[in-house]
């Protein structure tokens, strides 16, 4: 039992990050119908960012704390956010009229140059993820561990979900990015400024993964240019099968394939742990082939 | 394609590639490797344009394919030690065909849930259904796991890559121009439209994948007697991907388009890689003045992927959209 509520734990952290960076997919998905590639690559530059600024930061406030932990964060996050408006403006804009197949090409394209980039700039080689964060062993019942780490995954990930409902569902910019996710044309006749609607949804989704990649940096501290492939896969898998386009849905998508990986891989077999998520997805979309929450979308003629 | 001449075509390009065969020990192997993935490119882009292109349903796990045909292949002449020129080439024929349909069998269980499923849903099935081939070689002790197998043959030549080549895009666009293949085309311009008009579109979707399936599996049949050794991490989603590419740059459905952006694909790396070692250039003063794009030439290379989806999203190569393709009587 009590090794059941450890892989549990350890499944749920990591479903949490998958989650976050899946609400990125997901809300992209929403507003431009595409899938962006290069989301799992702005995941790992979220970490990189966090990797060099952390030296930075420490002159400045004491690392690791709670504090410093924080400033790196929101760093980060603020960098990777510009940087989804840049690939946006200049990658995906100009293709908006575009059949979306073209868009998903120059998205493979801008997710291979800043792999490569990655490793012509960072090293191919792995670089270990200095402690921003102070780690207190919180809970030791019956073997069961569950460190402030976890606990900060949690955190962040519930702050940053509940911030997100809130911009989306209670402020102006919220309002018109539903309304843009609704019916662009209707959206932009109503006086709505799409283009910077897009340009703050990649933004927002963005913010999330880099968010997403400092989380894992603390947990898994070993990160390289090539660190987003994987997760940014498994994510868009988890934004899937919570139905693509669902807010909800892609938090719950995470969590699932986060706890069923780590079961799996706990319980089973650990080197079939890649294939689990794809299995449990196909198993779901048999069965509902709009994902979990996603809304069927009805033929019309 | 003027399809008058396909058969001609057909010929000429498989006595093309016997004559160049013949010469083959004359030619750099350096350049033979690359002329071997020039065809296995080409083979994996047009099948993959059978479904992706003129069907128009997104897959995104050929190499998933190509893997199953490559270690089935492998594993046949695996059993064999030297052979005599005729009997090589018969066993060779055997186990392509073989690693065809074994990939053919495996597209089948994929073309099953895209009765389903539509658009982005499908691109990430096949995705999926391409990464647990992988795994799923990667866990099998029999054929080296994660290790990976090494072929003891390495009976591919020019004429089996041109060849089949040709056979290749021969079957797909007859098929296509047939009246039978005017289905296709159907299910890909307007689904709901085509089943009005009575034609069984999921028979079509499932025929696509398991004729796609079936090339791609020779493809890997190709690749990995031209390696002597796969492993199951050389099949992963970014390889399907970069057939995808070649198919959306050549023009969704147009099979010469989609032949030249393999070629220009495979070629370019190699290209950049080439130009990074050009000794002297006129009016420049430094040794090896383009050295520094042997560091980025994979950046180079995603850039051009870029700024050319850009310029020409609607593919390198100007498309032919289905409803100007002309009817033959």
């Amino acid at each position: 039992m009590t090794e059941f509520l450890q892989q549990l734990i350890n499944g749920l952290a990591f479903g949490s990050i998958l989650a976050l960076i899946a609400i990125g997919y997901t809300m992209v998905y929403g507003i431009l119908r595409f899938i962006n590639f290069a989301h799992g690559d702005v995941f790992m530059l979220g970490a990189f960012a966090g990797f060099y600024l952390a030296p930075k930061i420490a002159a400045i406030l004491p690392l690791p704390s709670i504090a410093g932990g924080i400033v790196v964060l929101l760093a980060s996050m603020a960098i990777c956010a510009a940087l989804g408006v840049v690939i946006e403006r200049f990658a995906y804009r100009p293709l908006r009229r575009q059949p979306k197949l073209t868009m998903l090409i120059t998205a493979i394209g801008v997710s291979l140059f800043l792999e490569y980039t990655g490793q012509f700039v960072f090293g191919a080689a792995p670089k270990s993820f200095p402690p921003i964060l102070p780690v207190y062993p919180i809970a030791r019942l019956g073997g069961l561990s569950f460190n402030s780490n976890q606990l900060m995954v949690f955190s962040v990930t519930l702050f940053l979900l509940l911030a997100l409902r809130f911009i989306v569902l209670k402020t102006k910019i919220g309002t018109a990015m539903r309304a843009v996710s609704f019916n662009p044309e209707a959206a932009a006749l109503m006086g709505v400024n799409t283009d910077v609607v897009i340009s703050f949804t990649f933004a927002l989704g963005s913010a999330l993964a880099a968010a997403a990649g400092i989380l894992w940096a603390i947990n898994y501290p070993s990160i390289d240019p090539l660190m987003g492939i994987l997760p940014g896969l498994k994510a868009f898998v988890a934004a899937v099968l919570g139905g693509i386009g669902n807010l909800p849905g892609a938090a719950l998508g995470g969590l699932i394939i986060g706890v069923t990986e780590t079961l799996v891989s706990g319980y089973i077999s650990s080197t079939y742990r890649d294939a689990i998520a794809f299995a449990v997805l196909i198993l779901i979309l048999l069965v509902k082939p709009s994902g979990l929450l996603g809304k069927k979308e009805i033929e019309k003629v | 394609m003027n399809f008058r001449h396909a058969k001609t075509f057909l010929l000429g390009a498989i006595a093309l590639g016997f004559l160049a065969s013949l010469f083959a020990d004359k030619i750099n192997p350096y350049w033979l490797f690359i002329f071997y993935d020039i065809g296995i490119s080409i083979v994996m882009a047009v099948s993959l344009n059978l479904i992706n292109g003129y069907t128009g349903q997104f897959s995104l796990g050929h190499a998933g394919f190509m893997a199953v045909g490559a270690y089935t292949s492998a594993v046949i002449t695996n059993q064999f030690g030297e052979l005599s020129f005729f009997a090589a080439n018969g066993i060779f024929a055997v186990a392509l065909l073989a690693g065809g349909l074994a990939a053919a069998l495996a597209g089948l269980l994929v073309g099953i849930p895209s009765l389903r499923l539509r658009g982005d849903y499908l691109a990430i099935v096949t995705l999926g259904f391409g990464e647990i081939i992988r795994v799923v070689l990667q866990n099998l002790d029999v054929v080296g796991a994660a290790r990976g197998l090494s072929v003891t043959h390495n009976w591919t030549n020019l004429f089996w890559t041109f060849g089949l080549a040709a056979v290749t895009v021969y079957v797909v666009a007859s098929l296509v121009n047939s009246t039978y293949g005017r289905g296709f085309i159907a299910v890909h311009d307007d689904e709901v439209a085509a089943e009005a008009m009575g034609i069984n579109t999921t028979k079509y979707k499932v025929t696509a994948f398991v004729i796609g399936a079936f090339f791609a599996g020779i493809a890997g049949g190709l690749y990995a007697h031209a390696k002597f050794f796969i492993t199951p991490s050389g099949f992963g989603f970014q390889q399907s991907i970069m057939f995808v590419v070649m198919v959306i740059l050549g023009g969704m459905g147009n099979t010469v388009g989609v032949i030249l952006a393999a070629i220009l694909l495979t070629l370019l790396p190699e290209g950049l890689r080439m130009l990074s070692g050009i000794e002297y250039l006129p009016g420049l003063t430094a040794e090896r003045p383009l050295g520094w794009i042997g560091d980025t030439r994979m950046i180079i290379y995603s850039l051009l992927l870029i700024v050319l989806m850009l310029t020409r999203p609607q593919g390198l190569f100007s498309l032919k959209k289905s409803s100007q393709l002309k009817i033959k009587n």
